[in-house]
């Protein structure tokens, strides 16, 4: 663990869509990946070494420029047994840390329970985004979810102060919980005076931020700003998260225009992030994870991949240990799993690594068991 | 008119349509819950209702469909007779999803849904092929990729796992990675011609093509048959199956009678109301996958009757329901986009499901940031006495006596929304807060703004959420 100025924060950022592995940090050496990709191939001219065998997508290049500083850990070849090709259940995988069974919990709502056992921070962790991840959510934990920063708040619309007033107090009172209705009463109840509470102090957040640092127009970069403002507000946020849209990094087709695109935005945004952290003296005080819900296939359909598994990871900041990490899956014929990246190392013992080392957690209850650890965090 | 038929029919309005006003709910109570089943299944098909002709003068960009799409289908929500009709583009819209972000093609999005206007309430086999050979779905899930020699699996395996079988049914899997192949290998070929999105090729619309040349005429194995199958003969098997009734059942159910577990989750949790389920299994096998037979056995069951307020509002019946309620947008005018921003914030974007499974349902369309947004919505829009809606409320209550109770005001603004029924314990404080300004006098200039303050609560209320 580093020495902190204040408690570590974790950031989560969700690559939905499941980008290619092969095209985001290339094999670009290994004649097998020209072979299986022909239309798709990136030129070793093009792609961002890191050393003679791999590198990142040219469109990365705010990440490498961390790399090279030492601020990035890429987890090659991450995965989970039994690989499954469905984006949703695969992202469910990912969310519960479960892959046997389908459960409810998300392996953050179990981390936030830790953190704050005894609820005492409404806001210990902080979505950005359409709808709650399953990460975050558990029994008993609540999460604020904010779709839009600037216009959060109970009846907003109501203009006299005594009249607001008079009715936030009503509703917190029909939104408290009665005994004896049901699990889903009491979600809307809890979700309601959570609401209520949370945006009153979430909406102070932009209020009292400054920056140079001018974040781009996508959602994506406007959640992660969003972030940096409820983060230098020190409301006590011990988890963020955000992503991108389902489906974004869904390159069944046309790959070789799409997928530029979203890792040009993607880093951009998480280049400006940095520097916004650095210009608020806060680069020491958030590790970020980027992940995706599985690989795609080795072999190209003429225009884009497959679903497939294998995947890779970056964990990015200060307290990251950079370099390589797992190891890269081999692209020899008999040695792919069904055509996909065969799998080496499990994504839970990068969360437990999360969990343990940068957090300060106990890993094994929230993960259900104990997993290897890296050693990626100082 | 027996308060009773009403709030039947504002149960059934709320669930067959996006809500209706007390005047049509009376008139429609009084025509009988029968013969209204009949006409909502019956759909004018001439005019639903709608001055068409008047609102494409002023959309004027309908004429070609090339902007203005979601505007179209939400103006049709709020204002078609036909509201089952519509109700039902937004059900499949939601199971055979397309999403626009890709397809960048209102023209697309717009042939779909007429489609699924047209084909919604007829056989799940012609609603599948229909689906199958739809331009915006073939370019969606890449089906105009698959080729011969190469196939891409994407359309295959997603109207297995979200179109029609579903992943698994009582704990067991309802098909392998092998049927996915087979299957994507059959539908080869169905390809379209003018390309989506329509930039750079052009403005030409696309069009539905077999070619052949890129058919795979191999044999093939599926769900435990072989032959030369094309697609048609996939889809020919693939409703024949059990698992294909249960999978359109419940969603039947989750849509119209009351929260079910989350697709993903239904191979192995069981349906909520298993008897119900079988009467729809049943009604699909007997009608021959009629979808129009299914529903008139759902709404005239007393399930369906007994379910009130058991289903959490998505936020297009929200926002629809609202403006219906209000009033609002019976004409077109400018400023349709700020609806939309509602929709999407409050976590459904006409056009763009968030992914092929489109959206969940039930309290997953709450959190925190989904409730306040849904709650602002609809209170913003009731403490506006200057909508028609609002004010011809207003003016029912004037009209029941001089002044007006506490009790009075809570009961007749619940009624009014359409016979809501809240918890004693919020019907108290609900009637607390009344009192604080006593009796009413009906007639005073403050009379409205008691009325708009009193629908802002209770519209701010948990029970409100449901329909």
């Amino acid at each position: 663990m580093t020495s902190n100025k204040k408690d570590p924060v974790l950031v989560i950022l969700q690559m939905t869509g499941a980008y290619d592995a092969l095209n985001t940090f290339i094999p670009y050496s290994d004649p097998h990946y020209s072979d299986y990709r022909q239309v798709l191939n990136i030129s070793p001219e093009e792609v961002l070494a890191v050393d003679d065998k791999v590198g990142f997508h040219p469109a990365m290049a705010p990440i490498k420029d961390l790399y090279d500083q030492g601020k990035v850990a890429v987890l090659q070849g991450i995965g989970y047994p039994n690989p499954i090709r469905s984006h949703f259940r695969s992202l469910d995988i990912w969310h519960t840390a479960e892959p046997k069974k389908m459960i409810s919990d998300g392996w953050l709502g179990r981390a936030i329970r830790d953190l704050d056992p005894d609820k005492e921070n409404i806001l210990t962790a902080v979505n950005f985004g359409r709808g709650l991840p399953r990460a975050l959510a558990a029994s008993g934990v609540s999460v604020a979810s904010v779709g839009d920063l600037s216009n959060y708040g109970v009846l907003t619309g109501i203009q006299s102060n005594e009249q607001r007033s008079e009715a936030l107090d009503i509703f917190a009172r029909m939104y408290a919980p009665m005994i004896g209705n049901g699990a889903v009463s009491d979600y809307l109840s809890q979700t309601g005076l959570d609401a209520l509470r949370g945006a009153d102090i979430l909406s102070e957040a932009p209020n009292t931020y400054s920056s140079t640092v001018e974040y781009g127009g996508s959602p994506f970069a406007q959640w992660l700003k969003n972030i940096a403002q409820v983060h230098f507000s020190d409301f006590g946020t011990r988890i963020l998260y955000t992503g991108v849209n389902p489906g974004t990094f869904d390159t069944h087709a046309n790959e070789n225009v799409s997928l530029h695109k979203l890792w040009g935005d993607v880093s951009n945004a998480i280049g400006d992030f940095y520097q916004d952290l650095k210009e608020h003296n806060a680069n020491e005080e958030i590790v970020m994870m980027v992940f995706t819900e599985f690989g795609r296939r080795v072999q190209e359909n003429g225009s884009g991949t497959d679903h497939g598994s294998g995947s890779v990871a970056f964990m990015i900041g200060d307290a990251v240990k950079g370099g390589l990490y797992g190891e890269y899956p081999s692209l020899e014929p008999d040695r792919l799993d069904n055509g996909d990246l065969q799998w080496n190392n499990d994504f839970r013992s990068t969360y437990a690594t999360i969990l343990e080392q940068w957090m300060g957690l106990d890993a094994k209850p929230i993960l259900g068991g104990t997993y290897e650890q890296f050693d990626f965090i100082k | 008119m027996a308060e009773n038929d009403i709030a039947l029919m504002a149960h059934l309005m709320r669930r067959a349509g996006f809500g209706a006003q007390y005047d049509e709910l009376e008139t429609r109570a009084a025509k009988g819950y029968e013969v209204t089943v009949e006409e909502l299944l019956h759909p004018d098909e001439t005019t639903h209702g709608i001055d068409l002709d008047l609102a494409e003068r002023y959309f004027i960009e309908w004429n070609h469909f090339i902007r203005c799409v979601p505007e179209y289908i939400a103006f049709r929500m709020v204002n078609s007779k036909s509201q089952l009709e519509e109700k039902m583009v937004l059900f499949w819209h939601g199971i055979l999803c397309t999403a626009d972000s890709k397809t960048q093609s209102y023209v697309a999005s717009y042939v779909e849904l007429e489609m699924l206007r047209r084909c919604g309430m007829g056989s799940f086999r012609d609603l599948l092929i229909e689906i199958s050979k739809d331009p915006a779905m073939v370019y969606f899930l890449d089906n105009c990729l698959s080729h011969k020699d190469a196939i891409n699996e994407n359309y295959g395996r997603e109207l297995l796992e979200l179109f029609s079988l579903g992943v698994g049914m009582d704990g067991e899997f309802n098909y392998t990675e092998d049927d996915v192949k087979e299957c994507a290998r059959a539908f080869t070929g169905w390809t379209i011609a003018n390309g989506i999105p329509a930039q750079p090729y052009g403005r030409y619309s696309s069009q539905f093509v077999f070619n052949p040349d890129d058919h795979d005429e191999g044999e093939k194995t599926f769900l435990g048959h072989t032959g030369n199958f094309n697609g048609e003969d996939i889809i020919d098997i693939i409703v024949k199956q059990p698992a294909t009734a249960r999978f359109i059942s419940r969603h039947l159910y989750n849509y119209f009678v009351a929260d079910e577990a989350q697709v993903p989750a239904w191979m192995d949790t069981p349906p909520r109301d298993i008897d119900t389920i079988k009467m729809l299994e049943d009604e699909y096998f007997r009608s021959n996958y009629n979808i129009r037979s299914m529903l008139r056995v759902l709404f005239n069951s007393d399930a369906f009757k007994e379910a009130r307020f058991s289903r959490i509002k998505g936020p297009i019946e929200t926002v629809i329901g609202t403006l219906r309620l209000a009033g609002d947008w019976t004409t077109p005018k400018p400023g349709f986009e700020s609806i939309f921003e509602e929709m999407k914030h409050m976590g459904q974007e006409i056009l763009n499901p968030p992914s092929v499974e489109g959206w969940h349902t039930g309290k997953e369309w709450i959190d925190g940031g989904t409730l306040l947004r849904r709650i602002n919505f609809i209170a913003d829009y009731v403490g506006d006495v200057s909508y028609p809606g609002i004010q011809e409320l207003v003016q029912k209550l004037a009209a029941e006596g001089p002044t007006m109770s506490p009790q009075g005001l809570v009961d007749g603004c619940l009624r009014l929304l359409g016979h809501y029924e809240v918890a004693d314990e919020t019907h108290q404080m609900l009637v607390e807060h009344a009192r604080k300004n006593g009796e009413l006098p009906t007639n005073t200039k403050e009379f409205p703004q008691h009325v708009a303050r009193m629908l802002q609560m209770i519209v701010s209320t948990k029970e409100y959420l449901y329909a």
